[in-house]
């Protein structure tokens, strides 16, 4: 597949850069190549799955966990533009995303389910 | 291999008639607020899910197999990953084809010189795509479901099947709502042609796309390989 270079990117980014606008959004083969990385780690995660080594190991739910973090943090900034879109949107998403976050842990710890785990990893 | 950037900045004028105070469209405000409401309401179901997870008092259990004390019979774990991985793996590509299908739409008037810029700028073939992928992955759901109903899991079984069951029917339910909006989008685009100026509108709907995309990242880890 053939692509041509636009110029009108860079100055785009520069023209509009700290005036909280929005920035040039990635290319296609940006596109692709996050594509490929999401495929590849998902592929990793089963393949742990698999490896009873692994799965016996202190660091099998931590592992899956930071995979899991990287690939929403890839959608969420290259699929859905955040990395390049204007910091109010970021907000509305943040916000909300830690308090959910939060909200999630402090459950955890109240139903007792992450002393366990804490515990385990120390 | 050298790229098009797919959109350039926008620069809000003010004596445009839908110019805002935030310089920003509210419809794209309103969405960002909408997908911030979903994350917390996706995070209850979730923690529901993961504070129930090994409380269940009778099988068939995600994980483990159990065997039924009153009949003897022997119930297996009950998640499928193989079939479970496709699904995921057919949501990433949904993903991918919906940035595509927005690129497209931002670059409907841009020359299309080779078969691949007119394969890359065809913002129906996309969405097409898109929507396909997404009633690909409610047909591995309703398989999923539905062997698990035979293999004895229903949403009254126990407390897995309950928070299981209410936790993916909810985001099945977001992917089907996604589907009708990529359609319409689609029927659109065949009756006048979406360009440019629709940039918004599929940009919102591709917002909702790829949140329901995240979701699904991490329900696949907390749910299905997180034993």
């Amino acid at each position: 597949m053939t692509h041509s270079t636009h110029p009108a990117a860079d100055a785009a980014v520069a023209d509009h850069h700290g005036a909280g606008i929005e920035h040039a959004h990635p290319t296609w083969s940006t596109y692709w190549k996050v594509a490929t990385i999401l495929t590849l780690i998902t592929a990793v995660e089963v393949w742990v799955y698999y490896v009873p080594a692994i799965v016996q190991s202190r660091w099998f739910v931590p592992l899956l966990l930071i995979m899991s973090a990287v690939k929403f943090a890839i959608v969420v900034l290259f699929y859905m533009h955040l990395k390049y879109d204007h910091r109010l949107f970021r907000a509305l998403f943040t916000g909300p995303l830690i308090i959910a976050m939060v909200t999630i842990v402090a459950l955890m710890f109240l139903f007792g389910k992450l002393a366990a785990r804490v515990g385990a990893l120390g | 291999m050298t790229s098009v950037p797919l959109t350039a900045g926008h620069v809000p004028d003010a004596h445009d008639p839908h110019a805002t105070s935030t310089g920003l469209d509210n419809k794209k405000i309103a969405i960002w607020a909408f997908i911030g409401s979903e994350c917390m309401l996706f995070a209850s179901l979730i923690s529901t899910y993961l504070i129930y997870k090994g409380r269940s008092k009778v099988g068939p259990f995600p994980h483990e197999t159990w065997t039924d004390p009153s009949t003897g019979k022997t119930l297996n774990a009950i998640l499928n990953i193989p079939v479970t991985s496709a699904s995921t793996f057919v949501l990433l590509m949904s993903s991918l084809a919906m940035v595509l299908a927005l690129a497209a739409v931002q670059n409907k008037n841009v020359p299309k010189r080779t078969t691949g810029e007119r394969i890359l700028g065809s913002s129906q073939l996309w969405l097409l795509a898109t929507a396909a992928l997404g009633i690909t992955f409610l047909g591995f759901q309703a398989y999923e479901f539905t062997s698990f109903v035979h293999e004895g899991l229903s949403i009254r079984t126990n407390l897995f099947g309950s928070s299981f069951f209410t936790l993916t029917g909810f985001h099945g339910a977001h992917v089907t709502a996604g589907v009708i909006w990529l359609l319409t989008l689609f029927a659109i685009d065949r009756k006048r042609g979406l360009g440019p100026r629709d940039e918004v509108n599929v940009d919102i709907a591709a917002l909702y796309w790829h949140f329901v995309d995240v979701v699904w990242i991490a329900i696949f880890t907390l749910v299905y390989l997180i034993k």
